[in-house]
């Protein structure tokens, strides 16, 4: 029981291939030991496996073109997915329709591959609101900054599902750094005592911000909670789309039969920095780096689709095209995107606005058209 | 009082079945102080339930629940114990309505015992009003009488926005007779308990009836006619009619269990002297809790205002 995440991510590494349709995740059992790493079968048609790709392939065209848009100035801020793209996009994947998926800052591909609108996604970078989509239209939360918070609303909505007896499933992630935090427990063991249908994922990328894995915790796998709160855990390389969507969606159908919450831990790597704002080069090695990006999750995926036939370069160049309509999409949209009427501050504090708030919007009012005349 | 709760979450539960009621002992139990009793039985494990120890869970649960339609009515076992709880009530209750452009209301309650006065430890004693009314976004209502309890907790359940709703602990044995439904004010509206001319004490929650019982006192020991105004709404507040009675009686002090040093009367304070200056003729005076950390069963009843407390500051607006 004494796996290090990196070792136990290189040896679970790409030999998870050749067979497309099998898939290597260790089980947690109960008493708490990692289980062997038994091949699962995943069944995926060829037309899958391509959308799979081509959401992991926009996903990261949609990721680089953020960065840059951050050091253009018109993102303010923006938390990278690159190098965790299987780990987010295999897992909403894995999702039917009615699902909720209730996400962090961290998963902007993963909510964009669930399908919201890059544009109203970023709004929280960009500043212009904090949540600029819909979360009934999407079924998808909010990117959560506090973290580990948004696991307990997973649990919550998961709940009140069950006892409306809707067969729905909640999704959430968080990162090995907030799996510190005391939400992330709670939201583990209510989700077990209720047996809520909700699946924890977990993407373990190493770092929480600048501290290593090894001073979040002194377990071999974060997936070992899982048998502290009674509940299956699994442990994955969350480099590998195919294990990742095998062990969600095992989750997922087990959640959704009424058998309750599981805890998956995908094992991955921030290629980039924490966000924008960081500097990697205080606390990593470019050599522990490089050993990653070996392992980058588009590329391999990638290279099995091109062995196994199942995609060809007019393919390719048709995903390449979508990517580039999509990152000219967001440069159109979120340059210079406008900030918006101020006054709008007061108006979604309540359902309504109290008699307080109408004294401080017209007295903001009145410094706008101050500002206005001069 | 307490009956008038237990009524107000049955009747709740009875006329809308998204509402659902959960925390720690809520269930079987019927709550450590029993204002849950019967629920479970009548409604089943389904709509009323126990929780692990985890008050975050709680109310982070709850954020979920309202998310997905229900109205979930939480309570925390204690003042001191709804701590653990803060980071989801600020972070989140209290903006996901804005965060999310106005798309996402949470209906929820927060239900939590508070304030001194029982002999209890100092964790089962505080007044954390000034936390959440500091917070954008919350709603805090306190009850002061049981028909309040009644009418402001089904109204509170019945809201669009998420409430804190404090509960006067002390209060829980005070008797009414009481025709239900009762009907009152909605939230936001505060209410004139006592008409008087001398000058305005303004209370809410533990205070209304140590306020009342001063206002009957100095009848008969000084001849002095107190209006007494029951704040019900602490956020949003109802500062117009506050500014009405401190305007009429020219004196007014605000009066809480709380600590003094930016305490809920500090802000009402400082409202009614820039809104009511021109009427006043003695500076708005406090009258609260020492700041101190809650202090220990013998000795607090030298820490909570009482009475005389009041009296006396009423004694100082008249000197002014």
């Amino acid at each position: 029981m004494n796996v290090s995440v990196e070792v136990s991510s290189a040896a679970s590494g790409p030999s998870s291939f050749p067979g497309l349709s099998k898939a290597a995740w260790q089980d947690v059992a109960a008493e708490g030991a990692l289980g062997t790493a038994n091949p699962h079968a995943v069944d995926l048609s060829a037309d899958q496996l391509r959308s799979l790709y081509r959401l992991m392939a926009l996903s990261r065209r949609v990721d680089r073109q953020a960065i840059n848009l951050t050091r253009q100035g018109a993102l303010g801020v923006f938390a990278s997915s690159h190098g965790q793209e299987a780990a987010q996009v295999g897992s909403v994947f894995a999702l039917e329709a009615d699902d909720w998926l209730f996400p962090t800052y961290r998963e902007t591909v993963g909510t964009f591959a669930r399908g919201v609108d890059v544009v109203e996604l970023l709004a929280l970078f960009s500043g212009s609101w904090h949540c600029g989509f819909d979360p009934y239209k999407y079924r998808v939360a909010p990117l959560t900054t506090p973290l580990a918070t948004q696991a307990l609303h997973a649990v919550g909505l998961a709940m009140a599902a069950k006892i409306k007896h809707d067969p729905i499933v909640a999704l959430t992630f968080f990162g090995d750094g907030a799996a510190s935090e005391g939400d992330a427990h709670e939201a583990l063991n209510m989700a077990g005592v209720y047996g809520a249908p909700v699946v924890f994922v977990v993407q373990n990328n190493g770092y929480a911000i600048s501290v290593p894995y090894r001073l979040q915790t002194r377990a071999s796998s974060i997936a070992l909670r899982a048998a502290g709160v009674g509940i299956p855990g699994i442990r994955v390389d969350g480099n590998d789309v195919i294990s990742v969507y095998g062990a969600v969606r095992t989750a997922v159908d087990r959640a959704r039969r009424g058998d309750g919450p599981t805890l998956v831990e995908a094992v991955t790597y921030r290629l980039e920095a924490h966000t924008t704002a960081d500097d990697t080069s205080r606390y990593r090695s470019d050599d522990e780096a490089s050993e990653w990006r070996a392992r980058d999750p588009v590329e391999r995926f990638l290279g099995v689709l091109r062995e196994g036939g199942v995609v060809d370069d007019a393919f390719l160049a048709e995903v390449e095209a979508e990517g580039e309509a999509t990152a000219a999409r967001m440069r159109d949209f979120l340059f210079d995107a406008p900030a918006g009427d101020p006054r709008e501050m007061f108006d979604h504090v309540y359902a309504a606005r109290t008699p307080q708030l109408e004294i401080e919007r017209a007295l903001l009012d009145q410094e706008l058209r101050a500002a206005d005349e001069r | 009082m307490a009956g008038a709760l237990n009524a107000a979450l049955r009747d709740s539960m009875r006329d809308d079945d998204t509402v659902v009621v959960y925390g720690e002992d809520v269930g079987r139990l019927g709550g450590v102080f029993r204002i849950t009793d019967g629920l479970q039985a009548e409604m089943g494990a389904d709509r009323c339930f126990d929780t692990p120890v985890a008050e975050a869970g709680i109310a982070g649960t709850a954020i979920g629940m309202a998310l997905y339609g229900l109205r979930p009515v939480v309570e925390m076992q204690f003042d001191g114990f709804s701590y653990p709880a803060l980071n989801q009530v600020i972070s989140h209750v209290a903006k996901y309505r804005n965060r999310t452009r106005g798309r996402v209301g949470l209906p929820m309650v927060i239900r939590i015992p508070y304030g001194g006065g029982i002999g209890a430890v100092e964790h089962h004693s505080e007044s954390p009003e000034a936390y959440y009314a500091h917070t954008a976004g919350l709603t805090v209502v306190s009850p002061g009488t049981p028909a309040d309890a009644y009418a402001l907790l089904r109204a509170s359940i019945a809201f669009d926005d998420p409430v804190i709703f404090l509960e006067p602990k002390r209060r829980y044995w005070l008797k009414e007779d009481l025709e239900l439904p009762v009907t009152a004010p909605p939230i936001g509206e505060a209410i004139v308990r006592r008409e008087g001319t001398t000058a305005t004490v303004i209370a809410y929650g533990p205070m209304v009836t140590t306020a009342l019982e001063a206002a009957t006192r100095a009848v008969g020991e000084s001849g002095w006619d107190l209006e007494v105004v029951d704040v019900r709404t602490l956020s949003p507040v109802d500062m117009d009619t506050l500014v009405a009675s401190a305007s009429k009686t020219g004196r007014a002090l605000v009066v809480h269990e709380a600590v003094r040093f930016v305490g809920y009367g500090a802000e009402i304070a400082a409202e009614l002297s820039e809104r009511a200056f021109g009427y006043l003729a003695a500076p708005v005076l406090r009258v609260t809790g020492f700041d101190v950390p809650y202090p220990s069963a013998k000795i607090e009843r030298h820490f909570l205002p009482d009475a005389d407390r009041i009296l006396d500051a009423v004694a100082r607006l008249l000197e002014y």
